[in-house]
């Protein structure tokens, strides 16, 4: 089953305990970690052994385990400035995922520097959540959001771009990888390219950080988010990257404990970074378990298991090209680790229900991003999206159960 | 194949769901509705004409899974005719056949049987119930969305 002789897949298989469950008397076939990838057996060991052997509340207690979660959680934080290669672990927030993140961003950051008449760049590739936080701010401060168009292979039009930017550009919030068509944004120009206009940038990396090694130092961007959940990690937490320069300058997000340096009625001071972000009681266990996710992703390596997805990429579009009756929704010539498609005549759920008594989950919908959608004319589509552990043979059950489709609506 | 999905996937859903019936609109309409079911992509409008209060027609424009289009198909032919009061109990007796509120009472040669396969798709009944409270809202004179999920 190995794709190439150095990549060890089974070894990989074997480390994530729920490959071996079958799905309606077939073995499962998961090709829907674009919505959330599942976790090694490291990652789940971790949320156990935190709580039977490690666990107190943080950054509080005198008491041993309280100073046993804070160093776990410390620890965390430390991998993964060290996995965005950030100048600081001051620049590491954790929140409960890259929704929080820019919500954070637009509200804390958007309500302090927008005024009304500035303008927001997006593009058309975005996911919901990285456009409605960025309407509420636009709401309340009277900024205007200016769209990037694409192309019909689903490519951001950089020359559109360029011609957004303005004096009146204030940030840039765009994707790094496009979630409903696997495009990865080409992030180095559109950063520079708002550099050079004075802009900040906001890249939503969930769907890039599992499959392209991210710097955001050698990038240069300002803010950086993604979900861990999508990094083989715990739901529930997720990281917002943020030059230091910046969020030092920003007003709180949440109020509450953890957060502030001292409390009167009169005033209140706040907490260094990152604290300062990170209000209430954390989860814990989570961040903990995040760090065990990218300890993981280290053990195999981020070229070993891009090259892998790559291959699979290459060889299910290829497979699915060769079928009569597909349409494939994306063809960017740079992408990642994302199949979109549709088959003639057939309605996404219809095609999801089949090929999941097939045993194969993959995602049907708009896939939170309707202004992709819109772009082609569609109301949803097929998404299958690739992870480290999958397989040529689950590429081939794929292609299986989409003949099946046709068979029965033929 | 398994036996359940063929359950589901009826060769009387197929049929309509690949020529439905009354499928357009009504340019002349008494009634008409949207439903939207935006995380699966189900559309449809659902126009209806009255002579009195009887159906004298009923279309429906979906862009939806075979689910939602045959069971628009089927309801249309079945209200056609009907009285006002008599669709409202029709569709409720529907919907309440597939939410499980109660025991099945279909008669075998009732077309609508074929649709209480989704029973066993819990994920589904939504798409067999959006034509029929899309039809009810458009009887209602209801202009904001239907949804079902």
């Amino acid at each position: 089953m190995a794709v190439n002789g150095a990549y060890p897949i089974e070894r990989i298989r074997a480390d994530f305990p729920i490959l071996s469950e079958q799905v309606h008397g077939k073995p499962l076939v998961y090709l829907d970690n674009g919505a959330s990838a599942q976790k090694p057996r490291a990652v789940i060991d971790q949320i156990s052994k935190t709580y039977e052997t490690g666990y107190a509340n943080v950054h509080r207690g005198v008491h041993y385990m309280s100073q046993i979660a804070t160093d776990a959680m410390e620890d965390a934080r430390r991998k993964a400035r060290a996995f965005l290669n950030a100048a600081d672990e001051k620049e590491i927030i954790f929140v409960r995922g890259a929704t929080e993140g820019i919500n954070l961003v637009a509200s804390s950051w958007g309500r302090a520097n927008l005024q009304a008449g500035d303008e927001i760049i997006l593009s058309v590739l975005e996911h919901h959540s990285n456009i409605v936080p960025w309407q509420i701010v636009a709401e309340q401060t009277g900024a205007v959001i200016k769209v990037v168009p694409i192309d019909d292979s689903g490519v951001f039009l950089m020359d559109e771009y360029e011609k957004l930017l303005s004096s009146r550009t204030k940030i840039v919030a765009v994707t790094h990888v496009s979630n409903a068509l696997g495009t990865v944004v080409p992030v180095d120009d559109v950063i520079r390219l708002a550099r050079e206009n004075g802009s900040l940038v906001l890249l939503d990396g969930c769907q890039a950080v599992p499959h392209i090694p991210v710097d955001v130092q050698a990038l240069d961007v300002d803010f950086y988010v993604f979900s861990g959940h999508k990094l083989y990690g715990p739901s529930g937490i997720g990281v917002l990257y943020g030059k230091e320069a910046l969020l030092d300058a920003m007003p709180p997000y949440q109020g509450g404990g953890e957060m502030i340096d001292r409390v009167t009625f009169e005033k209140t001071t706040y907490a260094e970074l990152p604290f300062k972000f990170e209000a209430g009681t954390p989860h814990i266990a989570g961040i903990i378990a995040l760090g065990s996710a990218i300890d993981y992703l280290d053990g195999i390596g981020f070229d070993a298991i891009a090259a892998h997805e790559h291959d699979l990429l290459d060889y299910a579009t290829e497979r699915l090209m060769a079928m009569n009756s597909i349409e494939i929704v994306g063809t960017a010539p740079e992408k990642a680790a994302i199949l979109s498609f549709n088959i003639q005549g057939v309605h996404p759920h219809d095609v999801g229900t089949i090929l999941d008594h097939h045993g194969i989950g993959v995602r049907t919908g708009h896939h939170c991003a309707q202004p992709v959608m819109d772009r082609f004319d569609i109301a949803a589509t097929v998404r299958a999206s690739f992870g480290m552990y999958n397989t040529r043979a689950e590429v081939d059950a794929l292609v299986d159960g989409i003949k099946r489709v046709q068979e029965m609506f033929g | 194949m398994s036996a359940d999905l063929r359950d589901l996937y009826q060769e009387i859903i197929l049929e309509h769901s690949r020529k439905p019936k009354n499928a357009g609109t009504l340019d002349d309409a008494d009634g008409e509705a949207k439903g939207n079911n935006p995380l699966c992509g189900d559309r449809i409008s659902v126009y209806v004409k009255l002579e009195g209060d009887r159906i004298a027609d009923a279309k429906f424009d979906a862009r939806g899974c075979a689910i939602s289009v045959a069971s628009a198909s089927m309801m249309t032919d079945l209200l056609k005719g009907k009285t006002v009061d008599e669709a409202k109990a029709e569709s409720e007796r529907f919907t309440g056949l597939l939410t499980g509120k109660d025991a099945p009472d279909l008669a075998e040669d009732d077309e609508l049987a074929a649709l209480t396969g989704v029973r066993e798709f819990p994920t589904r009944i939504k798409c067999a119930t959006l034509p029929w409270h899309t039809f009810a809202a458009a009887l209602d004179g209801n202009d904001t969305d239907v949804t079902t999920e």
